[in-house]
């Protein structure tokens, strides 16, 4: 896999406010990778100077062997952006919009009715954009940014005001973007959206990186811990539980009891032990940290702050 | 640096017109200022007062071709700052259309709306106004899209520097309309106290009014060098400084 966008050192200050600093990383072609932290933290300042939209105090970037700032229209050919909060026109039609963009780029676009048909918006095609609901403002959104056939595609909180379903809608659209053999650079500050779309994932927070990795393995290094709840009668199941070697903790309250320990491995052996002596159990279930729970533990305070 | 251009400017068109508050207010209203108070003036006052004579015959139709003008101006003021407030402009600045692209279908629209406006007013005066027109619409026409061009980057700078766009439209109107008062439409420069004199010189509003009038009464062009030359100065300054201060976001 070869990167399409490489960042390295890259610094930018908003008067005496540093937005971003020292911030590198890769992002190999045909990935779908996402830049999360919390509202401030330096993704879309990060994302705009690679779209050539700010300049970089320091440091340098390259986009498909390109510089934004000085190939940005070369750049703008061959990327697709959608920008956070933006607006269009309050009473342009959608295929006036669509028809608008793909008159901008020096390439074919690509049918722009077909792309409102996939997008779901064909029956919107006539409609004003203020009456636009929020999830077929952003779907209008992405079908601008395909509109060019695009080697990159940029989002940037995407699914940010959105309902669950829409948000639901929105990660299959994305998941297909990939699937045609695009990149994605996407930030978010949902990590559930991290977690269930990007294949890998940069945390950022106060304008630096703190580590990029897939989230699982970001998980597994920074949060091992895996805990196991489950209910039974049996009372000498706690010394059972106790010979587990990966067992940490147990606590109990009433017939409930919670096991915590750590490696993949606690959740088999618990379940061996249980079967092995025969214990019977009314309830089980396990709790596996996440990307949450990674930013807790990187940052000391939870990202929904 | 055209690619874009048309299309956009055709949408711009279209998006004015489905807005038929502000379509009626920026075409509307000069053309009633002009037919009701010249119908007003030409019945009120004595046909061969000489003042009323003078006011129909040059000095209204300019007025009402300077209002076609500033509305114009306010218009794209409301519009610029609107799209910077909405990320518009900033939206439409991460594609290949270059940043004059934009700004250029924008003059465009407000120049063919000027000359819309200003078609309506001469046809509604042929059959209203009282004293006819007699003036060379070609001409005139050419020197009110110079002087709209020289107001519009005087509205580009206002819009470069309005902080939201609920305020663009007031701060817009407080800059543009009393520049009218000192314009020479209503007092001749020469008459106005020394101070506003001064002010009246540097006042772009001054030289629209007076090639404007000149142009309407049928002055040859040779004589109105030193107005258009001001206006262009005007504008060739107000770009300049635009583009240093213009925020897209």
């Amino acid at each position: 896999m070869r990167p399409v966008i490489q960042v390295s050192a890259v610094r930018k200050t908003y008067g005496s406010t540093l937005a971003v600093d020292e911030v590198s990383f890769e992002v190999n072609e045909g990935e779908i990778f996402g830049l999360i932290g919390p509202n401030g933290a330096g993704k879309t300042t990060t994302m705009e100077c690679i779209e050539g939209l700010r300049t970089p105090d320091r440091g340098t970037i390259s986009v498909l062997g390109l510089d934004p700032f000085n190939d940005v229209y070369k750049l703008q050919e061959r990327i697709g952006v959608q920008l956070q909060q933006a607006q269009l026109q309050k009473r342009i039609k959608v295929w006036e919009a669509v028809d608008l963009w793909a008159s901008l780029y020096h390439k074919d676009a690509i049918d722009g009715e077909r792309l409102l048909e996939q997008l779901g918006l064909i029956d919107k095609r006539n409609a004003w954009f203020m009456t636009l609901s929020g999830g077929q403002k952003q779907r209008l959104f992405i079908a601008l940014a395909l509109i060019n056939d695009p080697e990159v595609v940029f989002l940037d909180e995407l699914t940010t005001g959105l309902d669950p379903q829409a948000r639901r809608a929105i990660w299959d659209l994305v998941r297909g973007i990939r699937e045609r053999g695009k990149t994605v650079f996407l930030t978010t500050h949902l990590m559930e959206e991290a977690e269930r779309l990007c294949d890998r994932v940069a945390i950022i927070e106060h304008g630096r990186i703190i580590d990029i990795d897939t989230p699982q393995s970001l998980v597994n290094r920074h949060c091992p811990e895996r805990t196991v709840v489950l209910a039974t009668n049996d009372l000498t199941a706690v010394e059972r539980f106790r010979t587990i070697p990966q067992v940490e903790a147990i606590t109990c309250t009433d017939s409930q009891f919670t096991i915590r320990g750590r490696g993949d491995d606690l959740v088999t052996e618990v379940i061996h032990c249980l079967s092995e002596n025969r214990i019977r159990v009314t309830d089980f279930r396990t709790i596996l940290p996440n990307l949450e729970d990674v930013f807790l533990k990187l940052t000391g305070h939870p990202i929904r702050d | 640096m055209l690619r874009g251009l048309w299309k956009l400017t055709w949408i711009e068109i279209k998006i004015f017109l489905r807005e038929p508050l502000g379509a009626f207010g920026t075409i509307g209203i000069p053309v009633l200022v002009f037919v009701v108070t010249g119908r007003i003036v030409g019945h009120s006052l004595a046909p061969a007062s000489l003042a009323a004579s003078s006011f129909i015959g040059a000095g209204l139709p300019v007025l009402a071709s300077v209002l076609i003008a500033i509305s114009a101006v306010l218009s794209l003021v409301t519009i610029i700052s609107i799209y910077r407030e909405g990320g518009i402009l900033k939206r439409l600045r991460a594609t290949p259309l270059r940043p004059q692209t934009i700004l250029t279908a924008h003059v465009i629209v407000k120049l063919l709306l000027t000359t819309a406006t200003l078609a309506l007013m001469v046809l509604a005066g042929k059959r209203y106004y009282p004293v006819g027109i007699h003036a060379p619409l070609l001409g005139f026409t050419m020197a009110l899209l110079i002087s709209t061009c020289s107001i519009l980057s005087i509205g580009f700078l206002i819009a470069s520097i309005v902080p939201t766009a609920r305020f663009a439209q007031p701060i817009g109107a407080v800059i543009m309309y009393p520049m009218i008062a000192v314009s020479g439409l209503f007092v001749p420069i020469g008459s106005l106290p020394p101070p506003l004199q001064s002010v009246a010189r540097v006042v772009p509003l001054t030289y629209t009014v007076s090639l404007l009038e000149g142009i309407w009464r049928g002055d040859a062009w040779s004589e109105h060098v030193g107005d258009v030359s001001a206006l262009v100065v005007v504008f060739i300054v107000c770009m300049a400084l635009s583009a240093k201060v213009f925020r897209w976001e």
